[in-house]
């Protein structure tokens, strides 16, 4: 029998949502024509493949409130079956390319399924505790079986097999990367759908208040069970298509530090908006792969930004932009911009005097055979003559000191602005 | 029977060092709520910290200096850092613990160089404590110190005598941990500040109406856990080896501990420390594989079984994944851990 509708249902066409998502296709489309170089297309594939990741990851974070220290086993174990699925199409089995990251999104599943079970019995701070047990317990058994994760050297594979079809061999990187584009609009776009779904919406209920869904007939743990999982398939996927990406797959993928890249950088970008975890993905192949040339205490750099993150902005770069969105559509942002330029020159003041202390012990650490001198940020330091040090200090005190200025000012307009709003929303209310 | 006292020895010794980890752990996480994901940071701070006063001022300073400098970092991490994301919640303050596990492993990279450096213990402490000698015509007997040369040698080719010494460290680091288990027991049920803590940790508004200073008591709570981890870091350093992944390797061992013996169960603490020490230990001695059970029953492997990797996989290779394996089987059939009362 055909529902009908009791009374009239006005539906806007949602303009705002068709245009950000052509935007994306757009973006996805036209990257690699502007990044064109070699270096470009493989980091945009890394991105494509990282945005699927943090994605997954935090349907478990910011979605389910589950804080999960061993997503890199999924994403891992997805691309360790999706390399032995293209080994297998490399000797005569009848598996098109295309395909092989969804057998790597069957494999996550598959294993959320299995170890899921166990470590979704528990949420919070116990989840978190469990799924590092389990991460450190499938790196170990990692070791172990050498025919499955082929031992240190891990499983290579070559991803040109099979017939081509309309010409796409899967050869040159570009069509890798339109392979991971094509799958990470659908794996977005599915899991952006998954956030509007009643599973998606009673596991935000979870994440807020257990005991309420409990009691209107729910069982917490199994929707956190089934979440997992559908958070495996993704994994997987994003798993299976780095597997076609670098055609080698190794221990680490499975390993502790990848886990704790996909926490990091999800969280960084921020946890409490579905885009925010996109956002992370970009920052985290920037840094693996640009920062990581560029300085080598980029850990220590990211620890520190983490940290302050968390202390001053849990929800991440996402909720920055969004709080300033808001005060853009009141019209109050001229009022502001001002003082966020104050904040930006003094703090990058104060981060360069830092830098270059942090550097230049770097420098005596490992290059000491090298000499005393080292570049920073084109000027050249010796990390043994006192006037260097004196130099970057003072540079970071008076960076950090015109910050604090800059910062209560900065306070003081932000907060006129909130009260602005506040009596504005209170003003249109009364209209 | 000799291999069985030293290895047995050497696992409480290893389960006692464990439970000096968990204990400030769980301290920490039945007071305030909070994980501490860098408790194992602090270990390798205590040892680090252990190593340079080592140098300069000798390893019985190190000894009580370098936990006192931990635990200070502790409280100071606690009020700078972990009083303003408390009221973010749980997660939160595990992420901010998460962070400074990060800055701490660069920052002990940057100070102390990134291989392992040279931490031995005073002189007191090297060689073994005591000697057990298994003689095929005298039995079993014991002697203090390192035993002599001609005890351990027999001139008959007939008699058989194995010399098994117990390392004077392993002795020092499960008399320290007793004494700190003795001591932390004291502080918590005998003495007025342990009635505070008790008391804050089940009711803090009543505590905090009847004029006790309950953020000053989690500073000191936490200053104190992360000083035991100072401790343990000090001993373990110059027992075992103090290098950068000296954390990691300890670090998820002792959440595993943690949950098995239950949330905030300093008992079960205890008793799942000791246990997975010794269970370790014992199965890293063992080079044993199913294949060679199957064998000792009489059943002929084929060439494949004996290429299989899991049929030829030895007890001493399984020996790091157990406190998993144990993990996953608590979780299954006693989801609230060992001593634990918490469901949830």
């Amino acid at each position: 029998m055909a529902l009908t509708k009791t009374h009239y249902e006005f539906k806007p066409y949602n303009v705002a949502r068709w245009v950000i998502w052509s935007l994306f296709t757009l973006v996805l489309w036209v990257a690699p024509m502007v990044f064109s170089s070699n270096l470009g297309v493989t980091m945009l594939s890394q991105m494509g493949i990282a945005m699927i990741a943090c994605l997954s990851y935090n349907m478990l974070l910011g979605q389910g409130g589950m804080l999960s220290f061993g997503h890199a086993v999924y994403t891992g174990l997805g691309a360790y079956l999706a390399m032995h699925a293209l080994n297998a199409a490399s000797s005569g089995a009848p598996i098109p390319v295309t395909l092989i990251p969804l057998v790597g999104g069957v494999g996550g599943m598959f294993f959320a399924f299995l170890l899921g079970y166990v470590t979704t019995r528990k949420s919070g701070t116990t989840f978190a505790m469990i799924t590092l047990g389990m991460a450190e317990l499938v790196f170990a058994m990692s070791l172990m079986f050498s025919e499955f994760f082929g031992g240190e050297a891990g499983v290579s594979g070559n991803r040109v097999v099979g017939q081509a079809f309309w010409g796409i061999t899967y050869g040159p990187p570009l069509q890798v990367y339109y392979l991971t584009a094509v799958y990470t609009l659908v794996c977005v776009a599915l899991m952006y759908a998954f956030t509007r779904t009643p599973l998606g919406r009673i596991l935000n209920a979870v994440r807020d208040n257990p005991e309420r869904v409990e009691f209107i007939g729910y069982n917490t743990q199994h929707v956190r069970y089934i979440s997992f999982i559908i958070a495996g398939f993704f994994a997987g996927i994003a798993g299976g298509l780095a597997t076609v990406n670098f055609e080698i797959v190794t221990a680490e993928v499975v390993g502790s530090a990848r886990s704790g890249a996909y926490l990091l950088f999800t969280f960084l970008g921020g946890a409490t908006f579905f885009f925010g975890p996109i956002i992370g993905a970009v920052l985290m192949v920037l840094a693996f792969v640009l920062l990581s040339e560029f300085t080598k205490a980029w850990l220590l750099y990211l620890g520190l930004v983490f940290l302050f993150m968390v202390m001053f902005a849990p929800g991440g770069i996402s909720s920055l932009i969004m709080m300033n969105l808001r005060l853009a559509s009141f019209g109050r942002l001229r009022q502001i911009w001002v003082a966020y330029v104050g904040l930006g020159l003094t703090a990058l003041l104060g981060l360069a005097g830092t830098a270059a202390m942090i550097e230049m012990i770097y420098h005596l650490q490992l290059n000491a055979a090298m000499g005393p001198e080292l570049k920073f940020a084109g000027v050249t330091l010796n990390a043994l003559s006192t006037g260097s040090w004196f130099g970057s200090a003072f540079v970071m005190i008076t960076g950090f000191g015109l910050f604090e200025l800059a910062r209560r000012q900065y306070v003081h307009d932000w907060d006129d602005t909130q009260v602005f709003i506040e009596k504005e929303i209170k003003r249109r209310e009364a209209l | 029977m000799e291999f069985f006292f030293i290895s047995m020895l050497n696992g409480l010794s290893y389960g006692l060092l464990l439970f000096m980890l968990s204990s400030g752990l769980t301290l920490i996480f039945s007071m305030m709520g909070v994980l501490n994901f860098a408790h194992a940071s602090f270990y390798m701070i205590g040892a680090y910290i252990g190593y340079s006063l080592n140098s300069v001022l000798g390893f019985w300073v190190a000894l009580f200096v370098a936990p006192i400098l931990v635990g200070l970092l502790g409280a100071a991490f606690e009020r700078l850092c972990l009083r303003r994301v408390h009221k973010f919640g749980h997660v939160p303050e595990l992420l901010v613990t998460f962070g400074l596990s990060y800055i701490v492993l660069e920052m002990v990279q940057l100070v102390w160089g990134r291989t392992a450096v040279e931490f031995a213990p005073p002189t007191a402490l090297q060689g073994p404590a005591f000697t057990l000698i298994q003689n095929s015509l005298n039995g079993l007997s014991l002697v203090w110190g390192a035993a002599a040369p001609e005890l351990c040698t027999a001139a008959d080719a007939a008699v058989r005598v194995v010399c098994s010494p117990f390392p004077a460290t392993r002795g020092f680091m499960m008399m320290v941990a007793l004494m700190m288990m003795v001591g932390l027991w004291l502080l918590l049920k005998r003495t007025r500040v342990g009635l505070v803590i008790q008391a804050a940790l089940t009711h803090p508004e009543a505590v905090e109406a009847l004029g006790h200073n309950v953020p000053f008591v989690f500073m000191l709570v936490f200053g104190v856990g992360t000083g035991l981890a100072g401790l343990a870091g000090v001993i373990g350093g110059s027992t075992f080896v103090t290098e950068p992944a000296m954390a990691a390797t300890v670090g998820s061992v002792i959440f595993v501990v943690v949950v098995v013996g239950g949330m905030g169960s300093l008992a079960g603490a205890f008793l799942a420390s000791v246990l997975i020490g010794v269970v370790q230990t014992f199965a890293v001695a063992f080079d044993y594989s199913m294949l060679m059970l199957l064998q000792n029953f009489g059943v002929q492997a084929s060439a494949a079984m004996q290429d299989n990797s899991l049929l030829k996989l030895t007890l001493s290779q399984v020996a790091p994944i157990l406190p998993y394996l144990f993990l996953v089987l608590i979780l299954i059939f006693r989801p609230k851990g060992l001593l634990g009362t918490r469901e949830t």
